[in-house]
């Protein structure tokens, strides 16, 4: 069974993974670490856990203006996210999978939901998200 | 997106590969945020140059090589450490190495090696209501709020891409009604003795960031003659604390002579009145010690500025730091020459306070791996030291830290809202 969830579409491209979601703002800088994809702010509840090759959500991001760089890291360490899913968009959230796509080649769409769609987010669920589209495939067990 | 033929000749490639790749990115990012246009920018503040990793680095120099110029003036933010000093202190060769890579891949496309968090104190200060691209989180609270020039939170590379373009995304706080202040902080109620107090203003900021988050935030009751340190200092902990990049400060900063002029909606603001208990309550989230041990003293972020380095000056002539205990300052390379010039760097010294150019406090590369405690007189300090350092802080006014280095042991005078 899959479940297709219609989005906007930020930044476009097609990827898939595993999803890693919390309703916790996420700051990339100081946050992540951009050597190892871990998340390392010991006061959030996705302490520990790894962003890498996962469909990340969350929904709006905090910290400081240099998360673009932290994810150009993270990609070239190949610890990055595959794509992002967001309530709000933050043109700061978005710039680095930007600058990846217009200097590695690299895609990470960038996707934003409402409130509602993205509570159907679940971690551990697969999603296929397609910003080019504007949809997400969810599947797995739950459905 | 909307883009002049000016802007579509760059985005086509006709002024060359770094250009092209520049207005690729900006055009993306305003595509995302639903930007109709681009404005065009007349200064940059980059961040490009903060060595995190080799891939900015290797972004910056893969510009650079394509022979990108930037076409504003271009100014850097600070790097981690200082770079003609910073080998003495233990930083290592192959990071000085990395370091110096990024500040030749700047100088070649023309940035300014400023490498200051605070370059509205070396007179850097683009003109009012002009748009300009800034990264750095202090430095844009300042400019927006205290000088009145318009930016974004412009991300890390995305500012060097400015820089080559002389183009941002024309969205966010570019625009007239995104520049009202959603959240007033009241400060009528406070004691003069509280308003007058150097030490009070970071907690205000600090208090503001977490009332605020990212909305423009309004704050009334603060005398005229409130300096530009304290200014400094408030927004710099509004953005630690939360993402403020715009303050207002009723009858003080340009934007709001009256509380009309800067208010957005009457209905909707989220009003705050402000009380010595929860100044203390702000100061007490500063405080991370446990005990009165002291191992550091830092001063300088955001950098210190002229001011800042004649009252320490002044309050520790003819004492000498306890040597169980580091002090250090960082400053821009300006400031530094002038307060070498003047005498200011000869009694600092003598005292046994170490003052450094182009770094950061927070990156100093002894924090590594340490447990020890540092007082300083910046809320931001006293916040990231712990949640990205993991020092202990404690937090005072200039003096307080003075007299805590003299005597190797942590001293706080009661400050009003303290008694």
């Amino acid at each position: 069974m899959a479940k297709v969830i219609k989005c906007k579409c930020r930044v476009s491209g097609r990827r898939e993974g595993d999803i890693l979601t919390t309703d916790q703002p996420v700051s990339f800088w100081g946050g992540v670490d951009p050597e190892q994809g871990i998340i390392i702010d010991p006061r959030h509840e996705l302490f520990g856990a790894s962003v890498a090759g996962k469909v990340l959500a969350f929904p709006y991001g905090k910290g400081s203006a240099a998360a673009p760089m932290v994810i150009l890291e993270l990609v070239r360490a190949k610890k990055a996210p595959t794509a992002l899913v967001l309530i709000e968009v933050d043109s700061l959230l978005v710039s680095g999978p930007v600058i990846c796509k217009h200097f590695y080649g690299e895609t990470i769409p960038v996707v934003t939901l409402n409130h509602e769609e993205f509570q159907l987010l679940k971690t551990g669920l697969h999603a296929v998200v397609d910003g080019s589209k504007g949809e997400i495939v969810l599947s797995g067990s739950a459905f | 997106m909307q883009l002049t033929d000016t802007e579509k000749e760059m985005l086509d490639g006709k002024d060359g590969e770094a250009v092209r790749i520049a207005m690729s990115i900006l055009t993306d990012i305003g595509d995302a945020v639903e930007a109709e246009e681009m404005t065009e920018i007349v200064h940059v503040h980059t961040d490009s140059g903060f060595y995190l990793g080799d891939a900015g680095l290797e972004f910056v120099e893969h510009l650079a090589n394509l022979a990108g110029k930037v076409c504003v003036p271009t100014t850097m933010n600070n790097t981690s450490f200082d770079l003609e000093r910073g080998l003495s202190y233990g930083v290592s060769q192959d990071l000085f190495a990395k370091i110096k890579r990024t500040e030749n891949a700047h100088l070649k496309m023309g940035a300014i090696p400023t490498w200051t968090c605070a370059p509205y104190q070396d007179g850097i200060v683009p003109r009012f209501g002009s748009h300009v691209a800034w990264s750095e989180s202090n430095a844009i609270a300042f400019v927006n709020s205290v000088i009145g020039a318009r930016t974004n939170r412009t991300g890390d590379l995305i500012d060097i891409c400015s820089a080559i373009t002389g183009r941002y995304p024309k969205f966010g706080l570019y625009l007239d009604e995104n520049r009202k202040a959603e959240v007033l902080i009241q400060c009528g109620n406070l004691a003069e003795n509280i308003i007058a107090d150097a030490s009070f203003y970071p907690l205000l900021g600090y208090l503001a960031g977490y009332q605020a988050g990212n909305k423009v935030v309004a704050i009334e009751g603060i005398p005229k003659t409130v300096s530009v340190d304290n200014l400094k200092d408030l927004g710099a902990a509004a953005a630690s604390s939360g993402s403020v990049a715009l303050f207002h400060v009723i009858g003080v900063t340009p934007e709001a002579h009256t509380r009309e002029m800067c208010l957005k909606d009457k209905d909707a603001l989220q009003a705050i009145v402000v009380t010595a208990d929860m100044i203390r309550n702000m100061e007490e989230k500063l405080w991370t010690v446990a005990d009165d041990r002291l191992d550091w003293v830092g001063f300088g972020c955001p950098h210190f500025s002229f001011s800042e380095f004649r009252e320490l000056a002044g309050l520790i002539q003819g004492h000498k730091v306890s040597k169980d205990v580091r002090a250090t300052v960082f400053t821009s390379r300006n400031i530094h020459a002038w307060v070498r010039q003047l005498g200011i760097l000869e009694i600092l010294n003598n005292a046994g306070v170490k003052v450094y150019t182009d770094g950061c406090l927070l990156l100093f590369p002894q924090n590594k791996g340490k447990t020890g405690a540092m007082m300083t007189n910046s809320a931001k300090a006293a916040n990231y030291i712990y949640s990205q350092a993991g020092l202990k802080a404690a937090y005072g006014s200039i003096k307080d830290c003075v007299d805590s280095a003299i005597a190797g042991k942590i001293i706080r005078r009661g400050s009003a809202w303290l008694r």
